[in-house]
């Protein structure tokens, strides 16, 4: 099912340097005492019909890199190109035609839909809003979607609240393809569903990307299902990059220290396998005020002297399967 | 050897709009001294209404409606409150998902783990003192000294959680239960939770009951499995029998929807249906209606839990 990528495939999204710091503001007058680097000079690319995989641990900036990404909230530098056009500066009528090629699932289908409103509301009113149904066919996209997502037709009069979290989480996937959009960003899209649930929902994803040629931007925790469904992994940690490659290399031989560690430390679901007998100790510093040079000294078992001045850059990794950010390999 | 916690039968029903609905049916476990029992299944499952019913939790419209749960030889259930509360923190510490709401924003950490040896010893203020310094450093929290006089907001999920462990073993119990002890946390932070936990349990020999939906965490750290499905045990067995040689289909499909390592080009099996809710549990098998093997007289009656091999049970009419 995993094509190996050719380079070849046209590149579809490209982020250059993109960054995003959110002030922490003290005192009487409000003033910014600290900033929280949510997202530091980010710069990836993701290709048409790719999924990329995005990992690192709560606070490293996930999910503001997607909000980013979608122009949901603004950056302070740098550049997002999606499909060869520059978005980053576009203003909010001109994005509207960009906001349907790229869409979100979120985590929660409890919180992300809204209880107020019937499915077909909920599916119908972007189309209706894009022009892509108009009020004498919005009933039959609505269900052709419903079965496209594996619900059914009638689905459409019931309330968020009548449906349990695996099928409110198909719904979530409804309204991301309503506006046939070429990328899906997937924010933790199956972290709070139950195993069973789960994989009827990767398994969704998985058809509707060779269906319909999507590209994903896949985020988690799980490295368990990003490797099943990711064909190169970012791994994140406190706002920056440390490493990328294709998944196999990835997990076949992960560089940064950090992606072994998290690597070592995921729980694999085979007890002939032992946990891990030496785990990297504390936990992620605030991103309020991150380590100097490389941002993960602190907790690094192989940091030298020079980690805590100089922050290594991305180069090419020894096996050209990717990138990675560390001055052990310079 | 008797085991540390044995149950046996326990049923319980809420009662709602005036009908009850039985959430946990029948439900038998022990756990050995030293011995980590997993009890896994998907959420509404009942594994946490049945740790709730081992401390004597369940409050209304809940209601324990049978069976036994003993702890040694001493039984819990129909204990009057106040024995219970001389139970709950000593014999029994419990570790609960959200660090962050179980401990009180209001007191110091050292006032939350003093207050447990206060109760349940009759250890002077200056001891306590002590021994709240030494559990801050048994549990690897760095310059305990310091830390004891902190808040709860001044520490991180995984040290909160830290805190919470040395609660709950501050009376060296014989049964510490811990409900999704590391679902909030990082997976580096969760290794090392559950890494001391290990530790603890090794060096204390307590009888663990670790509740969670991880069958990564299942694999790694427990002895022994028991699998929950819509409030009944399905399987119970050896955490390699179990991985090794699933009997219940559900067990099995649980196994089988799990990406594994390296696994990228099939697809993953999934289980159809989502699991129903307790008004609604089929009549006989309550997985009948979503098995792969359903055979007619699981729809009629309930199969019971059967010997597959040693310590191995399930309950399936399937051989």
């Amino acid at each position: 099912m995993r094509k190996p990528m050719s380079t070849a495939n046209p590149t579809l999204l490209h982020v250059q340097n993109l960054r995003k710091y959110f002030p922490v503001r003290s005192g009487l007058m409000q003033r910014a005492s600290a900033w929280v680097k949510a997202v530091d000079d980010v710069s990836f690319e993701v290709r048409r019909g790719e999924t990329l995989g995005l990992v690192g641990e709560s606070g490293c900036g996930k999910t503001t890199l997607a909000r980013l990404l979608l122009r949901l909230v603004d950056s302070d530098s740098g550049q997002i190109e999606f499909g060869g056009d520059d978005i980053t500066q576009k203003k909010s009528g001109e994005l509207q035609s960009f906001r349907r090629r790229m869409q979100i699932i979120f985590q929660d289908p409890y919180s992300s839909l809204n209880p107020r409103l019937s499915v077909e509301r909920i599916l119908g009113e972007a189309m209706r809003v894009h022009g892509k149904a108009t009020r004498n066919n919005v009933t039959e996209k609505v269900c052709t979607l419903l079965e496209t997502v594996g619900l059914d037709a009638s689905h459409r009069y019931r309330f968020p609240n009548e449906f349990s979290g695996g099928q409110r989480q198909r719904i979530g996937v409804a309204r991301a393809l309503a506006l046939e959009p070429e990328l899906i960003v997937c924010d933790e899209a199956v972290s709070a569903l139950d195993v069973s649930i789960q994989a009827q929902i990767i398994n969704l994803l998985t058809d509707l990307k060779q269906q319909l040629n999507l590209s994903y931007i896949f985020i988690s925790h799980d490295l368990n299902v990003v490797r099943y469904l990711a064909d190169r992994v970012a791994v994140m940690y406190l706002g920056e990059i440390v490493e990328t490659a294709s998944t196999p290399a990835l997990f076949r031989s992960p560089m940064h220290p950090y992606t072994q560690a998290l690597i070592e430390t995921n729980p694999t679901p085979d007890p002939t396998v032992a946990a891990p007998d030496h785990v990297i100790s504390g936990g992620v510093p605030s991103p309020a005020n991150p380590p100097s040079g490389c941002r993960f000294h602190t907790r690094c078992p192989q940091a030298m002297p020079k980690c805590r001045e100089i922050a290594p850059e991305l180069r090419n990794r020894s096996d050209d399967a990717g990138q990675v950010a560390c001055h052990l390999y310079v | 050897m008797n085991p540390v916690l044995h149950v046996s039968n326990l049923s319980i029903a809420f009662d709602i709009k005036g009908r009850s609905t039985t959430v946990v049916d029948e439900v038998g476990l022990y756990i050995n001294a030293g011995e980590t029992l997993a009890l896994v299944g998907e959420s509404g499952c009942g594994k946490s209404v049945t740790a709730l019913a081992l401390m004597g939790l369940i409050e209304s419209p809940g209601r324990v409606n049978g069976g036994s749960v003993k702890l040694q030889d001493q039984e819990l259930i129909n204990l009057p409150e106040s024995a219970l509360q001389d139970i709950r923190g000593k014999s029994i510490g419990m570790i609960f998902q959200e660090p962050m709401v179980a401990l009180n924003p209001l007191f110091t950490v050292g006032d939350q783990i003093g207050e447990v040896l206060l109760r349940h010893t009759s250890l002077s203020r200056d001891a306590v003192q002590r021994k709240c310094l030494e559990l801050l450093d048994q549990v690897g929290i760095p310059d305990p000294a310091r830390r004891i006089n902190q808040y709860p907001h001044e520490m991180s999920g995984g040290m909160k959680q830290r805190v919470m462990i040395a609660m709950a073993i501050a009376c060296e119990p014989m049964l510490l239960i811990a409900d999704e002890p590391t679902t909030a946390l990082d997976v580096t932070v969760q290794a090392q939770i559950l890494g001391l936990i290990d530790q603890l349990q090794k060096d204390m020999n307590i009888a663990v009951l670790l509740i969670t939906h991880n069958l990564g965490i299942v694999a790694q750290h427990a002895d022994r499995v028991t699998v929950m499905y819509a409030g009944r045990i399905a399987e119970s067995a050896s955490v390699h029998d179990l991985f090794a040689d699933p009997h219940h289909p559900y067990t099995q499909g649980l196994l089988k929807s799990i990406p594994r390592n390296g696994e990228t080009g099939a697809r993953l099996y999934s289980i159809d249906g989502a699991v129903p809710s307790p008004d609604q549990f089929p009549a006989g098998c309550r997985f009948s209606n979503r098995c792969p093997l359903v055979l007619e007289q699981c729809r009629e009656s309930v199969p019971t839990m059967t010997q597959r091999q040693t310590s191995h049970y399930a309950a399936c009419w399937q051989d």
